[in-house]
């Protein structure tokens, strides 16, 4: 396919451009924002404490004294790391999970779907909690994303199994099966290229799941105590009891760029959506 | 109802909380964390040495059974367990975790079930009227900012909730479950306070909920639509409600069902974050103070009670489908 066909595609799209606009804005805030901003005002102590918002500090300063115009710039692609790591992660679970309880079936599948069926009806926050708690203090942004990672496969496992399942009776996966092509080969070589759009909508949701369970963890404050993540920054600005003192310029930077994360991947994936089920399309 | 699905489903519910308590039990003792000593480091703050230390450390070990071997530890953990015995507070030692938890839950218990219920029900009404053609217009460009809503975490929306209605326009209060001076009782007044504290943290559920609720059963009404015994029902001049009723919303709202059993997890996981958010005295508040202050049989009690009655409260959704549903056969 042509760049331009693409191009042509991306804007009929809109949904799924505005997405990726808006997620690729949050990068570029991260890339782009430490050239106009001095970043090492997100350290605790590099400002005066409790600054209202001024042309030095446009959003002001908090208790500890950081720069909160800072904080947001280094915070935000921390956030998304987060959500980058645990959604790969997620993504390669669910996949191998997704493909193998699909593909093969048997008792395989049905322990493993099983066992998304039963971690999706549990409050998965609490058991992230529980991990959390017991290794509070040693938490850093990797590491907090391989615990997130652990709530990020199964709704992967479960939308690709079903793919899987369906795209296993096609003719042409029929075919290769009968002329001796090892499952393997058939699952990465047949299925894999034609399962894209779905691997892309499993990611986003995987990405999105690993966010929300972040920013909910570091809400709690078991969040990486020394980085200021936008859970984190959250987490301060309850400690501290900012909406209750009207510092407007605190508590609401990080939820527009959290409301902001969410609007952009829960938009992609709407819009993938769309390209999956051209049903959609005409009713919307 | 066949036996052999109840079954099958208890078998899942007691597996999960199996699975959960023994969790609970395993993740303390893989970790670097040791609690005995964490708390026995905050009372004995100033002036305990190193040697009495060790020989307090063990003292409370042995008291817990912690010096016996892991496996015996698991089963007197399982039995206790068994009979709701989730181990003594730190912080408020000698208060029981069991006791805490008791105090605490049925704040959580009418502020998710209620903001579920209201969520689920108003959601799920806006979404058939949405895929309905007789509907004008009005009501159906009301989806996508309800969509935008429901990508909010609730209690990130219960903070601008706080802001807007609690700290600028002082309408409701800003947080707590009733207010000071007042004592739990089931007075008139009491309940009423209780009611006035519960509609912000209800409605920042309520309405970060209602859009997927709404979206569901919108998608569901459009399938049913293309479905044959509605273009039948419609051949037969039936009337439109009760084509819309009848028909259409009787058979679209079943998968609504089987997604609110699946949500449940989901919706207590944030409703733990509103009360925190609004300082609700439910469990989400007292599982706050407990990671705050490193008690961690509480966190422990907590989690674990939680997984039960969500667990629960999906077993019973999940065997009142087949009777909501006549052609589930499992």
């Amino acid at each position: 396919m042509t760049a331009s066909l693409w191009l042509g595609r991306l804007l009929a799209y809109r949904q799924l451009t505005v997405g990726l606009v808006v997620i690729a804005a949050l990068v570029l805030l991260g890339l782009v924002g430490p050239l106009f901003v001095d970043v090492s005002g997100a350290k605790v102590g590099s400002a005066i404490p409790d600054l209202t918002p001024s042309r030095e500090h446009p959003l002001g300063t908090d208790t500890v004294g950081r720069d909160l115009l800072s904080v947001i710039i280094v915070g935000t692609p921390l956030t998304l790391t987060i959500g980058l790591i645990a959604g790969v992660i997620g993504l390669g679970i669910g996949s191998v999970f997704g493909f193998i309880g699909g593909y093969y079936g048997g008792v395989a599948d049905n322990v493993l779907h099983g066992a998304a069926d039963v971690f999706l009806t549990v409050p998965g926050l609490l058991i992230l909690v529980v991990i959390a708690s017991a290794t509070k203090g040693a938490v850093n942004v990797q590491t907090e994303a391989l615990v997130v990672s652990a709530l990020a496969w199964m709704w992967p496992t479960r939308t690709i199994r079903s793919q899987v399942l369906t795209m296993r009776e096609r003719g042409y996966i029929q075919v290769a099966r009968f002329s001796g092509t090892s499952g393997a080969r058939i699952i990465v070589e047949e299925m894999m290229p034609n399962l894209l759009p779905y691997l892309a909508a499993s990611f986003v949701g995987a990405v999105a799941t690993a966010i929300l369970a972040s920013i909910g963890l570091e809400a709690l404050g078991l969040g990486p105590q020394n980085q200021p993540t936008l859970g984190m920054t959250i987490y301060w600005g309850l400690y501290y009891t900012t909406v209750m003192r009207g510092l407007v310029w605190w508590w609401l930077p990080p939820i527009l760029i959290i409301v902001l994360i969410f609007v952009g991947l829960f938009s992609i994936s709407a819009g993938l959506d769309r390209i999956m089920n051209p049903r959609l399309r005409s009713t919307a | 109802m066949p036996i052999g699905y109840v079954l099958r489903r208890v078998g899942v519910f007691l597996l999960v909380i199996w699975a959960a308590a023994s969790i609970n039990f395993a993740i303390p003792r893989l970790s670097p964390v040791d609690p005995v000593r964490e708390s026995l480091l905050k009372v004995t703050s100033l002036g305990a040495s190193q040697g009495e230390m060790d020989v307090l450390t063990q003292t409370f070990s042995a008291r817990f059974g912690l010096d016996q071997p892991v496996w015996k530890q698991y089963l007197t953990y399982l039995s206790d367990l068994a009979q709701a015995n989730l181990g003594y507070s730190i912080s408020f030692y000698p208060a029981r975790v069991a006791d805490l938890i008791v105090v605490a839950l049925p704040w959580t218990i009418v502020l998710v079930g209620l903001a579920t219920l209201l969520s689920f029900v108003i959601g799920t009404v806006i979404g058939a009227f949405m895929a309905w053609s007789v509907v004008p217009r009005t009501i159906k460009v009301i989806g996508p900012p309800l969509l935008t809503l429901s990508a909010i975490p609730y209690y990130l929306l219960g903070l601008i909730l706080i802001y807007l209605f609690a700290f600028l326009t002082k309408v409701f209060p800003l947080g707590g479950g009733y207010s000071v001076g007042m004592a739990p009782e089931m007075t008139p007044e009491f309940l009423g306070d209780a009611l006035r504290h519960a509609i912000l943290p209800a409605l920042s559920i309520v309405l970060a909920d209602m859009g997927g609720w709404a979206l569901g059963m919108r998608g569901m009404m459009l399938t049913v639509q293309g479905e044959d015994f509605m273009t039948l029902a419609e051949a037969k001049g039936l009337n439109p409600g009760r084509i819309f009723l009848r028909y259409g919303v009787r058979n679209a709202i079943l998968p609504q069902f089987t997604s609110l059993a699946l949500s449940m997890g989901r919706v207590v996981s944030g409703a733990i974050l509103v009360e925190i958010v609004f300082a609700y005295p439910g469990v989400g508040n007292l599982l706050y103070q407990a990671i705050r202050s490193f008690d961690y049989f509480v966190i422990y009690g907590v989690a674990f009670m939680l997984i039960v009655a969500i667990g629960l409260a999906t077993l019973i959704l999940d065997l009142m489908l087949p009777v909501l549903d006549p052609r589930i056969a499992y």
